[in-house]
């Protein structure tokens, strides 16, 4: 089957940064993501409250320009003072044109 | 010697006891824990009956009884922020940043502590305002709208507190606390009455089980004590004393009853661990976690839950 490679970016981060991460990734042009419930250990210990349970993982499929300018919004925004692992892969997709 | 058998008896309540295990299980590194959907719903639960409970005695409670306690709520949640602010800014130099997000969770309130200061005086034949839940939802929000103002009028911040303030107005708490209390003034006594033996029989049981799981998560922020230093320990139990005198002193003056304002005092010496740090992670990212966390969680709920409610209501006896 035909496939199209795009980038898979992946964002776990916490529980109280989703709502504007995923509003930021549609107003630049993200189609959909998925989300997932996290836990781990990092550099940064600490949650932000227990009430809201674990960390957050973010996935998206996204053509190389959107996939820029989320990784330059988490970078300017969110880096300095919250927990944000962001990290690309190319992904070969199958119905490539869904996500772009 | 009738306080020190009035403390004993809180310390050795089943409730305490709970809380204790929990602190026990979770230091010596046992896998007890309460599973997350289960601690969410025992929070709902717990909520959502006190806010239940709270709406039918307003439904039969007329206003004049009930504006001076809330007017004075509404008070001490303007005041308390400014004064822990003010103590950590001038006596334990904290800087401007740290300081409100600290004075946030003084100002606001534990929901859980209201509880067990109501549950305490039950215990010992003293029964509090049926509408103190309502104070509840008075003291929650202007706390951390003053700490949040006293951190963003200065200089420009890199959180955002509108979307800090969507966070407390829309979050469980206030949801289930304020949609509780209106459910229940709408349906008052009769209406309560079918739904009532789901959450009265078994509130009781909820709190224990709930202060179970208290008791690991504040035994994991006791590892934060080391960081936070000897002042911010202090202050985790003084502020609270002296926020809780005022309480139950501006209390008695609005008609409070013994068990009122010692509720009161408990409510507003509490600090808060739900509303406030998530509003404070969002508003105030600069502000370190390890500190506010510490202080609300590890320090001043056990301290409250513990020692400092019998002395609330020793203050309150003691002055009426």
């Amino acid at each position: 089957m035909k496939t199209t490679t795009l980038k898979l970016v992946t964002i776990v981060t916490e529980r109280i940064l989703e709502d504007r991460i995923l509003r930021k990734m549609i107003d630049l042009g993200a189609k959909g993501y998925t989300l997932t419930q996290a836990t781990g250990k990092g550099s940064r210990g600490v949650r932000a409250s227990e009430w809201e349970g674990p960390d957050t993982r973010i996935e998206a499929l996204v053509s190389d320009e959107v996939a820029d300018g989320i990784i330059g919004y988490i970078a300017d925004n969110l880096f300095e003072h919250y927990a944000v692992i962001v990290y690309v892969q190319d992904a070969e997709v199958v119905r490539g044109d869904k996500y772009v | 010697m009738e306080q020190i058998g009035v403390l004993a008896s809180n310390l050795l309540s089943p409730i305490i006891l709970l809380f204790v295990l929990g602190i026990f299980a979770s230091l010596i590194r046992s896998d007890l824990k309460l599973p997350a959907p289960l601690y969410n719903g025992l929070t709902i639960y717990l909520l959502l009956a006190i806010g239940l409970k709270g709406g039918v005695e307003l439904h039969k409670t007329p206003v004049s009884e009930f504006i001076w306690p809330a007017l004075v709520t509404l008070l001490l949640g303007i005041i308390t922020p400014i004064t822990a602010y003010n103590v950590l800014r001038r006596l334990g130099k904290f800087d401007r940043i740290n300081a409100s997000a600290i004075a946030a969770h003084y100002g606001s309130v534990s929901a859980v502590t209201f509880i067990v200061a109501v549950s305490f005086g039950t215990m010992n034949g003293l029964t509090s305002e049926g509408f103190m839940p309502a104070m509840v939802a008075i003291l929650e929000v202007p706390a951390i709208v003053v700490a949040l103002m006293i951190a963003f009028t200065r200089d420009k911040r890199a959180g955002s507190w509108q979307e800090a303030l969507h966070e407390v107005l829309s979050g469980r708490s206030i949801m289930l606390l304020l949609g509780g209390l209106i459910i229940g003034w709408i349906s008052g006594p009769e209406g309560f009455e079918p739904i009532s033996p789901f959450f009265e029989t078994g509130f009781k049981g909820a709190l224990a089980l709930f202060l179970l799981e208290m008791g690991v998560i504040t035994a994991k922020r006791l590892e934060g004590l080391k960081e936070v230093g000897a002042f911010l320990i202090a202050f985790g139990i003084f502020v609270p004393i002296l926020h809780g005198a005022l309480a139950i002193w501006m209390g008695s003056l609005a008609g409070l009853s013994v068990a009122g304002a010692a509720v009161l005092g408990a409510m507003v010496s509490s600090a808060s661990y739900i509303a406030a740090p998530a509003a404070v992670r969002i508003a105030l990212p600069e502000a370190n976690p390890t500190l506010y966390l510490t202080a609300s969680l590890g320090i001043t709920f056990p301290f409250n839950i513990t020692i400092g409610i019998p002395i609330y209501y020793a203050i309150a006896e003691w002055l009426m």
